[in-house]
């Protein structure tokens, strides 16, 4: 065992990192292993796995980075994960040779009560001890050798942020994986269990089951799940029996607690004042101050939505000229075959490029993300809010997803992990994508600029594109709180959010959180999103002949040629037939009559469809529907004249101030947008939820058209 | 002398900041009973009330030496008893 080469090659040791949330873990993961994570899904579920590895004199060893857990009686999904991590019985993991468990000395009693639990699961562990820094400057000292005895494990204290003595954590993992120690605590039966052993004892026999003493302890301790279902059909046992489970419970929870306390009164001494305020305390009573702390915090998210919305700017422009440089210098290499230069461009290069563009807004959101969880802030502004959002099942916490999603969904859906209650953040990712991202913004700046701004002045203007933003929000609220009544299964948790002490977020934290969200969205995203540009690109390209084309130009000389021969003119003729023809085309002419009863004719319709993989491209088809070509913006006049001209063949104007707003509303409701879809399937580890999602939106946007356009044809 | 007169169950809405607060009984049968107990607030437990959030719910509570929110719905699980204001 001594020889490395053979270790490695019998058996890579796993160790695992468990401890309370907010205990430093992830911290001390983040220094051990470095860049070398990987980043996926625990199978069937949507509790994240963080893999990593490290070297030792003795070889590489395999790390996990284990969920954060507040006890071993798992009450939530990341719970019962790492439980079933702990235990071994996680599917296609095996059981973890050392338990390293990060124990925050600042919080000594509450991380010693889940430590007593895991010393029962009698697994070899290590005690990584961290925050001893911050206690040393509020005066509190910890007797580690003391520390080391109670527990009857090794006790490293780690200084993460600094990576002060993680070289020793190193040699303890060593040390510890070469003679493992099994941490031994005694805990006195509760006096309640012998006494309700023999009650019951008897009460069961009476019904038939013939439990000895023991047995009947066992089962109330720990009831099969055999047993339990014997209850349901005695229902003269059942309560009675639950109600001793319960004082059982009751009984051992204080008895770990008062072990903890024992343990925490015996190593820690303290030289300061303990009424001193701590700078916490000081800081805190600014940021949660009803006023000043509410200011302090829309200062903060104004911040942050700034930074999306407006300094990811450059960058994603930045990406766009880059792409559009790519397709072009690809497109010259293609020149001879017309079908694969516009498979490469318009296809692969213009839906990758598609993708990436939302990179940076990713990027910048997941920085601040991690500074405001890293510095503790993140969970104040939850204390703020949580009256605002609590009530409609959402909480605290969903308002960085919120928020983030007025700029994009795409990191607002993904930054819903910072809720730990799977049901609040489910109700909150399938409510994000309804608040008014930056892609909408041109269509409403076109429709507003030709329908509302002429006619009803700038005022009007700025008003209905406040409402676009503000009917998202609006419509978010009731949704939530519906899905949270009726859709999403399972039971809400307690809100238990922890306040942690203040303290600098660490860079090295910050960019690999940064670097690991940015690669998850490249990878899963991408895929799908390129396969899908690829599906559409096909679909608006095919059929296409030289034939059709001679054809549409004879066409046009009919019908324009004698006034003006006309180069322009003639090749936004032929674009738009051919997108007209495409199987695109002929599609939207067929649902066309669907979108008659929201005063939408074929183009809009086709228009619609062509959004649908990601609504910015709404402008452009536009464009070419309406002959102009597709190098137009919703500045463009020409498209603004052109939709106010356009008419439907009896001669009625096509679009109204009326049909403007309801397509307005239906951009503002309908789920188009490929890369959302892509990244909710991740997210909540499931196609039916972004199916689900895509219905409800797109079900709604509709409804929201029609019945605008069934309103103007009362009034009017 | 009088400890049955003197005691003044809390509610709530009595929860003042600067308030010492000591749970007197935790009634199992509430939903979150458990998980309560598990993050420290066990019968018997005191803890100080630092601050009521600006729209009066939740509140921070300082317990066993950490910080934590409790919001209404969950404090009805206790019954509580004020040990100074």
């Amino acid at each position: 065992m001594k020889d490395p080469e053979l270790r490695s090659a019998s058996h890579t040791p796993l160790i695992a990192l468990v401890g309370n949330p907010n205990a430093g873990k992830t911290s001390v993961f983040n220094r051990l292993t470095g860049a070398h994570q990987k980043v996926g899904n625990y199978p069937g579920v949507t509790v994240e796995k963080v893999e990593g590895s490290f070297r030792l004199p003795s070889g590489t060893v395999r790390c996990v980075d284990v969920p954060g857990l507040y006890s071993l009686e798992p009450k939530s999904e990341d719970e019962r994960v790492a439980v079933q991590v702990i235990e071994g019985s996680e599917p296609g993991l095996e059981t973890p040779d050392l338990l390293v468990y990060v124990l925050d000395a600042g919080n000594l009693e509450r991380n010693l009560y889940v430590f007593s639990q895991l010393a029962e699961v009698g697994r070899p562990m290590l005690v990584a001890l961290t925050m001893v820094d911050r206690l040393k400057r509020r005066g509190v000292a910890i007797d580690i050798p003391q520390l080391e005895q109670a527990l009857g494990v090794e006790v490293v204290p780690v200084v993460a942020h600094r990576g002060e003595n993680v070289d020793r954590l190193r040699e303890a993992i060593e040390r510890n994986l070469q003679a493992p120690r099994v941490p031994e605590l005694k805990f006195d039966l509760p006096t309640a269990l012998e006494a309700n052993a023999n009650v019951f004892h008897d009460r069961l026999s009476r019904a038939g089951i013939d439990y000895d003493l023991s047995q009947t302890r066992a089962a109330l301790v720990r009831p099969s799940e055999e047993f339990l279902n014997f209850l349901k059909i005695t229902p003269e046992l059942e309560e009675p029996f639950l109600e001793a489970r319960r004082e059982l419970t009751q009984e051992s929870v204080a008895g770990r607690y008062h072990w903890a306390a024992t343990v925490q009164k015996a190593v820690q001494t303290r030289s300061s004042d303990p009424a001193r305020k701590s700078l916490t305390d000081k800081i805190d009573r600014f940021l949660t101050h009803r006023v000043f702390g509410l200011l302090f915090f829309v200062g903060v998210m104004y911040l942050v939505f700034q930074s999306i919305y407006t300094f990811a700017g450059p960058l994603m422009e930045l990406i766009d000229g880059a792409f559009g440089a790519l397709g072009e210098w690809a497109g010259r290499f293609l020149e001879g075959s017309p079908v694969l230069q516009s498979l490469v461009v318009d296809g692969i290069i213009a839906g990758v490029g598609g993708m990436i563009i939302f990179l940076p807004q990713i990027l910048i959101l997941f920085c601040f993300i991690a500074v405001l969880e890293g510095s503790g802030y993140l969970a104040r502004a939850a204390f703020l809010m949580d009256r605002l959002l609590g009530w409609c099942g959402l909480n605290g916490r969903a308002f960085i997803p919120l928020l983030s999603s007025f700029a994009c969904a795409i990191p607002g859906i993904m930054s819903a992990r910072v809720m730990p209650d799977a049901k609040s953040r489910l109700a909150t990712i399938l409510v994000a994508p309804l608040m008014s991202c930056s892609a909408r913004l041109p269509v409403y700046v076109l429709l507003i600029g030709a329908f509302i701004e002429p006619q009803f002045g700038a005022g009007w203007a700025g008003f209905t594109l406040f409402a676009m933003h503000f009917l998202g929000l609006l419509l978010a609220i009731p949704i939530a709180w519906a899905l949270n009544k009726r859709v999403i299964r399972g039971r809400q948790l307690p809100f238990l959010l922890e306040l942690p002490p203040y303290q600098w977020p660490r860079v090295k934290d910050v960019l690999l959180a940064m670097y690991f969200r940015g690669k998850v969205f490249v990878k899963v995203a991408g895929t799908i999103i390129v396969l899908m540009s690829i599906v559409i690109w096909a679909l608006s390209y095919f059929p296409r002949s030289e034939a059709a084309d001679a054809h549409y130009a004879a066409d046009y000389r009919n019908k324009f040629e004698p006034e003006a021969p006309d180069e322009a003119g003639l090749e936004a003729y032929i674009g738009e037939k051919r997108l007209e023809n495409s199987f695109l085309g002929r599609f939207g002419r067929t649902i066309a009559p669907v979108f008659a009863p929201a005063g939408f004719d074929w183009r809009i319709t086709t228009a619609i469809l062509c959004a649908f993989p990601a609504r910015e491209v709404v402008v452009a088809s536009m464009g070419i529907l309406f002959q102009l070509g597709g190098d137009v913006d919703e500045e463009s006049t020409d498209l603004r004249d052109k939709l106010q001209r356009a008419t439907w063949p009896d001669g009625r104007p096509l679009m109204t101030p009326w049909t403007a707003v309801g397509l307005m509303v239906f951009f503002a409701l309908c789920c188009q947008c490929m890369a959302t879809l892509a990244t909710v399937k991740r997210e909540t580890n499931s196609t039916n939820w972004a199916v689900f999602m895509f219905c409800y939106m797109t079900g709604m946007a509709y409804l929201g058209a029609v019945l605008i356009h069934q309103i103007e044809r009362l009034v009017t | 002398m009088a400890a049955v007169a003197e005691f003044k169950p809390l509610s709530f809405s009595h929860l003042r900041q600067g308030m010492t607060v000591r749970i007197v009984r935790v009634d199992a049968r509430c939903e979150d009973a458990l998980r309560l107990q598990e993050m420290g607030l066990t019968a018997g437990t005191t803890f100080a009330v630092l601050k009521v959030a600006p729209f009066g719910d939740p509140i921070e509570i300082d317990v066993r030496g950490y910080r934590l929110c409790l919001r209404k719905r969950e404090t009805s699980c206790f019954e509580l008893e004020a040990v100074s204001a």
